[in-house]
């Protein structure tokens, strides 16, 4: 039975969260070189458009078809076939759409590790690869009815799927591809800082989609998770921000990252935790994701604009911190404050298993796809830039 | 006096601006530019065809200096802004006639390092 309220709703968070995809274009294009700052945005919506369609041919099935093992879903919905206009509470093909937008913006974020020296077409291929053994599997273990969710593992919006995944993915990519040229040596200031605080704007708005949306329904649960996201999301933002202070000033571009990090340690979290618990886990993933970008920088790592340390890392602090404050009241089940330890451990076998299959698997696609054609532009061009050598076109006419 | 005139690589221009700085050269004029040398630009190869980027972005330092200095000057500009490869752009040695503060009504300045 299609219930319009619900089905309304999600078709609105589905539009919200698509929305995140171009905004995470304009925050790395914001971020790195002006001879980049197209290349970054393009890059968004490539991922966007050849997942959405990789999602209708075989991702929707394989993440939501029948469970093989508990390691994958069967080909049964392949081509949105027996995916129809009916449904329990919304379409589900409304249903297909909602998961599609994550997939797109999964793939987005992971750009992340080949900032200003991917080739066009290596990154199409490698997408393809990706979100077809990568995305798929671990949306099918958490959502579609996998190991993760027999388990008993919580992700309420794609604390493991979608952040861990990119950020430990963006990582691997940038071990195979390498640093770009200079790196190090080099001024590479971000070229428009208003322009990355507009694309985590858009981040921040869309994320009320991606959260509340992930309730299915437009009833108390959206609610919860709706405030819970920005709660966490304004004290992972006043924590950064302190924590730049003492370090020194306390830098614009800082105080987004705080906010996303907040944004990434609560979406796991958001349908099972209260919303003043959203305080202790939003403040403390922007200090958990600052330290982890120290950290990468001191490292010398060029994982260019830090989906590890936002993402990933913070994806890890969430995904424990949900079996810690969860609260049976809210989302069913108890976490370690609330006596139930068991829940902690579950979260933690599921990170790691999650950690390594994401970095594991994305170090041999990249590699696979590095040896057969090259994942990198040559010398000149990454001189040059890529939004000349790839695309032909310039942020100055 | 001499106003030197430093084009360089957009890259480089931290490290030459530290080392004048740290040569007591202060006063300086910077502009994001775009050019060319006698190559043409750089031709890049794309799907075997080539593709020519006749335009790069540049860095170009103007800096009026003693007539003393100007030696020293470039030699900063040179160690600091080289990689070794073309590119790496040119520096330009001009007579300067006169300066004046706009400031005060005072007479020229005979000391482009005077304060």
């Amino acid at each position: 039975m299609i219930d319009s309220g619900a089905t309304a709703f999600i078709l609105v968070c589905t539009a919200l969260v698509m929305l995140m995809t171009p905004g995470v274009g304009l925050f790395y294009g914001g971020l790195v070189r002006r001879k980049n700052f197209i290349s970054m945005i393009a890059l968004s919506f490539i991922a966007f458009a050849l997942v959405s369609i990789q999602w209708v041919v075989c991702g929707y099935s394989l993440s939501f078809g029948a469970d093989i093992n508990g390691l994958i879903g069967s080909l049964e919905y392949a081509l949105l076939q027996g995916v129809g206009m009916e449904g329990y509470g919304i379409p589900d093909l409304l249903f297909a759409a909602f998961q599609m937008v994550f997939a797109g913006l999964t793939l987005a974020i992971v750009t992340s590790g080949v900032a200003e020296r991917i080739k066009i077409s290596s990154f199409v291929v490698f997408g393809l690869l990706w979100t077809t053994l990568v995305y798929d599997p671990l949306a099918h273990w958490a959502w579609g009815g996998g190991w993760a969710a027999q388990f008993g593992a919580l992700d309420f919006a794609g604390g493991t799927v979608v952040h861990i995944s990119s950020g430990f993915s963006a990582l691997a990519l940038a071990l195979v591809i390498g640093k770009r040229l200079g790196f190090g040596g080099h001024g590479m200031e971000p070229n428009n800082i208003p322009m990355v605080l507009l694309g985590g704007a858009l981040l921040w708005f869309g994320w009320f989609g991606f959260n509340a949306g992930s309730a299915l329904a437009a009833d108390g649960l959206a609610a919860n998770a709706f405030i819970a996201t920005n709660i966490a999301a304004a004290a992972g933002a006043l924590a950064w921000l302190c924590a730049a202070w003492v370090r020194g000033r306390p830098g614009s571009v800082g105080i987004i990252s705080g906010a996303i990090a907040g944004l990434v340690a609560i979406t796991p979290a958001a349908g099972f935790v209260t919303p003043i618990a959203a305080i202790p886990i939003g403040a403390a993933a922007g200090l958990v994701c600052y330290g982890a970008l120290l950290f990468r920088v001191r490292e010398g790592l060029d994982e260019s604009l830090d989906a590890w340390a936002i993402h990933g890392m913070g994806g890890i602090f969430g995904a424990l911190a949900t079996g810690v404050f969860a609260v049976a009241a809210i989302g069913g089940v108890d976490g370690l404050l609330y006596g139930n330890p068991t829940q902690f451990l579950i979260q933690v076998v599921d990170v790691a298993i999650v950690v390594a299959y994401s970095f594991g698997v994305t170090y041999v696609i990249a590699k696979v796809v590095d040896t057969v054609m090259g994942l990198r532009v040559t010398e000149e061009e990454e001189y040059v830039g890529l939004d000349i050598a790839q695309h032909g076109e310039s942020v100055r006419v | 006096m001499k106003m030197v005139t430093a084009v360089i690589r957009p890259e480089m221009f931290d490290a030459v601006r530290t080392a004048l700085e740290a040569g007591g050269i202060y006063g300086m004029t910077v502009s994001e530019v775009i050019g060319r040398g006698a190559q043409k630009g750089i031709a890049l190869k794309f799907r075997g065809k080539t593709v020519p980027v006749e335009l790069i972005p540049k860095v170009k330092i103007e800096m009026v200096v003693r007539d003393a200095d100007v030696d020293r000057v470039i030699g900063i500009c040179r160690a600091n802004g080289r990689t070794g490869k073309p590119g790496d752009g040119r520096i330009f040695v001009l007579p300067v006639e006169s300066i004046c503060r706009v400031r005060t009504d005072l007479e020229e300045l005979e000391d482009p390092e005077e304060a």
